[in-house]
């Protein structure tokens, strides 16, 4: 009885719908034999996607995108809602998953040879999507309403400020008023979740549509390039002996789907929900800003590069990097698909790599920032104060003079150590104190400390001359002991 | 059906009349609806919104020779704005009437800078960026000193400074001075 009226729905249904003419052959699509587990990282990225939307639409459920309310309804999500700190930990994660699972994918379908004819089309669109994710990630980070949000809507503001001419007039479309505040959250909030994701999805229909129409590329053979006077017809060829998609192949794809749900939700559990972090109160200015990982290359390089090549990295960089990837298929279209057969493309994956992954650490340690407490929480090593000259009479302790001691405290109380570390620890945006003495000579020291110079402002007013001679009375003394002091080439003369 | 298709071929104006037409509503509902969304996402910058003169307190909250913290409210806040309609700068009292009131915004990236008395500098925790106490670029990336509040003093010896916006690059807080290095 059961199945008989199932089975007349489902014929109900089947006759207005027509499933088994447009699904099914879609399913059941041949795709080349040979495509093997490099073909799984686009569907994971998908599956991935589709996690975003479920829990971003149950997140949307709680959270507040209002100032006064958003953190605490972050806090309440994490502490008491129910499950609310899983699926703001899986939203997380799933989304560092993401990027890094586009990645994997874009960098396979690079090195395979994939965006050449027919298929340029496919990779623009994916151009799209990325363009779309890497948003995502920033304005997932703004709706994150803490300090960190904060002064990242500051500093993208502040970048975007460098337009020229109508710097200011984007400045003020992007927060929505003249200062950071409701309207910044709330067109963050429309755009992470009604404008960008409406996007995203479609053009992921796009570009599935023609992954579809143009199918999956066959995996690569050295020596056997793409002509597309001929390639249709072989790829064509190469299909009568292909395989079905649904489920001859997509097994693979959904086993490593698996494994991806697996692995988030996993990482999720375990490292739990990520901020917020600090109140979003622009007035406590202790604050250490720091963008979420994907973008730390780029907050590193932001320190690194010469002033006047800021504007270009901010404005023009972007730009140029997304192009590139657009003019990619058109640049080399044919030809060899094999990386085996192209060194050049396979360098330029490890040259990016290894700028990404350098950048990152370094903004990671972000050693160019001082460290505001250091001064007063970092104090002298106790070795720099008091030593024992010779370790067989450990009882006979050479000491610094009331004066050298008086240098040691000059120097954390000028806010030296926020740039400069002692044995390491302290600020390393300015070099190590630790044997500054083997470098520079007691003028040099002066001359340093008055004048500045070298990324190092002057403090010739702030200091009286009595400090001077005590700091670098001190400094004097910062040496290994069985090394001499530096001094200068006019000492060294007959 | 073909039939149909037939007569109006027989009739190709009308047929023509009626496609310009359609094209014609067309570009008019879109005009329709455009214009007042457009000006709707733009509004901000239609309706702009001046800096206003901002209470800091009195005068003699500020004693000659200190660079203080201090907090007021953004004028252009909302009710809904929560912590964020909190904003801060920093007075200097350089002598008897002349004062500096600087943004804490970093002229880097705007970044919050703190101030260390002892040492006279203000630093940024970004990428670095250092000032000397009267503002001016000490070293790291800034391409500028600290942005400047217009100040002035009431009747009633009040500071007030105007303000009210983000300050960047290109609309700093005041215009610099003539003669005056921005």
């Amino acid at each position: 009885m059961m199945r008989r009226w199932l089975w007349s729905t489902g014929a109900w249904l089947e006759h207005r719908l027509g499933l088994k003419d447009s699904v099914w052959p879609m399913m059941r699509h041949p795709v080349p034999r040979g495509a093997n587990w490099w073909y799984v990282f686009g569907s994971a990225t998908m599956t991935l996607l589709i996690i975003q939307i479920v829990t971003g639409i149950c997140l949307a459920l709680v959270y507040v995108p209002s100032p006064d309310q958003a953190f605490e309804s972050l806090e309440y999500l994490n502490y008491h809602q129910y499950m609310g700190w899983f699926l703001r930990a899986l939203h997380y994660w799933a989304a560092t998953g993401m990027v890094c699972m586009l990645f994997v994918h874009l960098t396979q379908v690079f090195l395979f040879g994939a965006f050449k004819y027919p298929r340029e089309l496919t990779w623009i669109v994916g151009v799209g999507l990325l363009a779309c994710t890497l948003f995502m990630g920033f304005s997932g980070q703004v709706l994150r309403w803490d300090q960190d949000a904060y002064w990242g809507v500051g500093v993208g503001a502040s970048m975007a400020g460098r337009v020229p001419i109508i710097g200011p007039q984007v400045v003020e479309l992007l927060l929505g008023g003249t200062q950071i505040g409701a309207p910044t959250l709330s067109r963050f909030f429309a755009l992470h979740v009604f404008v960008v994701p409406g996007l995203l999805i479609s053009l992921l229909v796009l570009h599935l549509y023609l992954v579809l129409r143009k199918g999956i590329s066959e995996p690569p053979v050295p020596g056997k390039p793409v002509d597309p006077k001929t390639y249709e017809a072989e790829y064509e060829e190469k299909l009568k002996g292909g395989e079905p998609f649904f489920p001859d192949s997509m097994w693979r794809d959904a086993i490593f789907s698996f494994l991806t749900i697996l692995v988030a939700v996993g990482v999720a559990a375990y490292l739990g929900p990520y901020g917020p972090r600090s109140v979003p109160d622009p007035t406590l200015i202790q604050a250490n800003p720091r963008p979420d990982w994907y973008f730390l290359w780029l907050f590193a390089l932001l320190a690194l590069s010469p002033p006047e090549a800021e504007t270009f990295i901010m404005l023009v960089l972007p730009v140029l990097l997304f192009g590139i990837l657009i003019v990619i298929p058109f640049v080399s279209n044919t030809g060899e698909r094999s990386w085996r057969r192209r060194p050049i493309a396979v360098l330029s994956v490890i040259s990016v790599f290894v700028t990404f992954v350098v950048l990152t650490y370094l903004g990671f340690t972000s050693p160019w920032s001082p460290e505001m407490e250091a001064w007063s929480a970092t104090t002298v090593p106790e070795n720099m104060i008091q030593w024992t000259p010779d370790l067989k009479k450990p009882e006979d302790k050479h000491t610094l003079s009331p004066v050298q001691l008086q240098g040691a405290v000059v120097l954390q109380n000028k806010n030296c150590r926020n740039c400069h570390a002692l044995d390491g620890k302290g600020g390393h945006r300015g070099p190590d104190l630790t044997d500054v003495a083997t470098r520079l000579t007691r003028d040099e020291l002066i001359r340093q400390v008055i004048q500045g110079g070298g990324n190092m402002p002057a403090y010739g007013k702030q200091l009286k001359p009595a400090e001077v001679d005590a700091l670098v009375d001190f400094l004097g003394t910062l040496r290994p002991k069985d090394q001499p002091g530096a001094r200068s080439s006019a000492s060294l003369s007959p | 059906m073909a039939e149909a298709c037939e007569k109006t071929a027989e009739n190709p104006t009308r047929r023509r009349i009626l496609e310009w037409t359609a094209i014609g509503l067309g570009i008019i509902s879109t005009l329709v609806l455009a214009i007042p969304i457009l000006s709707y996402l733009v509004g901000m910058l239609i309706r702009r919104q001046p800096d206003e003169w901002i209470d800091l307190g009195p005068v003699k909250k500020f004693p000659v020779g200190q660079t203080l913290l201090v907090e007021f409210l953004n004028p252009k806040a909302q009710p809904w704005d929560g912590l964020t309609q909190k904003a801060s700068a920093y007075v200097r009292h350089v002598q008897a009437e002349k004062f500096q009131v600087f943004a804490i915004n970093c002229a880097h990236l705007g970044c919050p800078v703190s101030w260390f008395p002892a040492s006279g500098l203000f630093m940024c925790p970004c990428h670095g960026g250092v000032y000397y106490e009267d503002g001016s670029h000490a070293s790291g990336p800034p391409p500028r000193g600290l942005f400047e509040y217009d100040y002035q003093i009431t009747a009633q010896g009040t500071l007030q400074i105007k303000g009210g916006h983000l300050p960047t690059l290109q609309d700093p807080m005041r215009k610099p001075r003539p003669g005056e290095k921005a």
